[in-house]
């Protein structure tokens, strides 16, 4: 648990906590819709004005400053509800989540050759099935590691976080409520002057680092063993 | 010029398997087939030669509508399987290309187990309990004399395979399904002569049961085997008939000329 000023003991259990509830139900939510998008633009709207629109759109989200869309999410989520919560900062992450899904998956749709799927149409099966059975098994191992990518980049976003789920010095599981994460613990331990709690801001960032880089070795390896 | 074909060329004892009539086809604009009228014997192999860009593959992807898939080509005419116009929308396309299966090119398994690339197509028409599906995937792989190599490797990936067995697993993946006419788009264009020489075996073999169309660059080949022999140019569907016949004693000039390699 995140202690009091100049207390001796104390930890960061509940930045922990936070973090990877937020950063999993954000991916949770942000992959099936993202993963479903992309599907739509790589298979069904390549030429089409929504399927335009949807990837310039897309473009855009992708490259938007975090801190945008977390004030974004102030301003629908926690002004309406005139609360910070924990379901704000996982709204605020999914929408970091979904445009790198959806761009991954496109572009890992649009890679495998059309040849794959008129071998599979000329069996007479059915679009959805020659897209859930053939394509996206193809490109399997692509859109995990934008999944991955994904989970890796929201899991040190402390913009949007500091908006939406705010902080919270005491344990909650409760999503309704504020909540401490790692990334926003670190921003408010390290520019305080307590010396314990510069200790646990430098704790926090060894604990990103390495999570982070377990991430993308993991996202490597995938990738690796499938080719 | 007259550049019909009557379909009087077929021996009067064959049974019609397919019949084009009058079939255009268009890629957007452009003029692919032009007033093709043809008629396919069952249980032979009929093999389309011609240079590049003449319209054979065209043909062959008009059998199955595998030209839907992409909306700026179309088709105009009728093609009879049995009597009736696989090109009429309201026939459910999934059933005619069940009953017309297709090999490509390029091998294209599917990202899946042999067993599983053999499965994935009878799944979709037939819900067959375990044992009877191991036994239709050992036949086809039977079929398609893929069976020795791959017996004890059922469960492994299907890409793992060299190109000539994917060629075969991607024809043992159409017979699996028991169609009753096999499209066959140049399926030794990638393979070496000795894959190649399996694949030829096979197509004799297939033709017990099948009605064979082949598509084919290679004349020797087209020579070797087929029954009957279709030369096209520039969209034209040349000269038609029983391929000794066309080989030997062409009946136009221009397929003189292709066939003994003074063009194209």
């Amino acid at each position: 648990m995140t202690p009091p000023p100049q207390a001796d003991t104390g930890g960061l259990a509940n930045a922990i906590f936070g973090s990877v509830v937020m950063a999993g139900l954000a991916t949770l939510l942000g992959t099936p819709i993202g993963v479903m998008a992309g599907i739509y633009l790589a298979e069904y709207g390549q030429k089409t004005w929504l399927g335009s629109a949807t990837r310039f759109i897309n473009d855009i989200l992708l490259s938007a400053p975090s801190i945008v869309i977390g004030l974004f999410i102030y301003s629908v989520v926690v002004a309406q509800f005139k609360s910070f919560s924990g379901f704000a900062g996982v709204l605020a992450l999914a929408l970091i989540v979904i445009p790198v899904v959806i761009r991954t998956t496109e572009n890992m749709l649009s890679l495998i050759p059309n040849a794959l799927r008129e071998a599979a149409y000329a069996l007479g099966t059915p679009k959805w099935i020659v897209i859930s059975s053939v394509t996206l098994k193809a490109a399997r191992a692509g859109v995990i590691t934008g999944i991955l990518l994904a989970i890796a980049r929201i899991s040190g976003e402390t913009a949007p976080l500091l908006f939406t789920a705010l902080s919270n010095q005491f344990w909650t599981s409760d999503l309704s409520k504020p909540m401490a994460s790692l990334p926003v613990t670190i921003f408010k331990f390290a520019m305080s002057p307590y010396e314990n709690w510069q200790k646990l801001a430098w704790a926090g960032v060894f604990l990103i680092t390495i999570g982070v880089l377990a991430l993308n070795i993991a996202a490597r390896v995938f990738f690796r063993n499938k080719h | 010029m007259d550049i019909r074909v009557a379909p009087a060329h077929l021996a009067s004892t064959e049974k019609t398997k397919i019949s084009v009539r009058d079939l255009n086809f268009y890629y957007g604009g452009f003029h692919a087939l032009k007033n093709i009228n043809l008629t396919l014997p069952a249980n032979k192999v009929t093999a389309f030669i011609g240079p590049s860009g003449c319209g054979k593959s065209t043909l062959l992807r008009t059998f199955n509508r595998m030209f839907e898939l992409y909306p700026d080509q179309r088709a105009e005419g009728e093609i009879l399987l049995d009597g009736e116009n696989i090109l009429n929308k309201k026939l459910d396309v999934s059933l005619i290309r069940a009953k017309i299966g297709m090999v490509f090119q390029k091998p294209t398994p599917f990202p899946m187990s042999i067993y599983d690339n053999i499965a994935f197509g009878v799944k979709l028409f037939e819900t067959l309990p375990r044992a009877e599906m191991d036994e239709r995937v050992e036949w086809a792989l039977k079929k398609s004399a893929l069976w020795n190599e791959v017996k004890d490797k059922l469960d492994q990936s299907g890409s793992g395979l060299s190109g000539g067995q994917q060629q075969r697993l991607c024809i043992a993946r159409g017979i699996a399904i028991k169609p009753e006419v096999l499209l066959l788009d140049e399926p030794c264009s990638a393979l070496d002569p000795i894959s190649t020489g399996k694949i030829e075996e096979l197509i004799h073999e297939l033709k017990a049961d099948y009605t064979v169309l082949i598509v084919t660059h290679n004349m020797q080949q087209a020579a070797r085997c087929s029954d009957y022999t279709a030369y096209m140019y520039l969209g034209d569907l040349i000269e038609f008939g029983a391929t000794p016949e066309v080989f030997t004693q062409p009946k136009r000039k221009d397929t003189e000329d292709y066939i003994t390699g003074r063009f194209g």
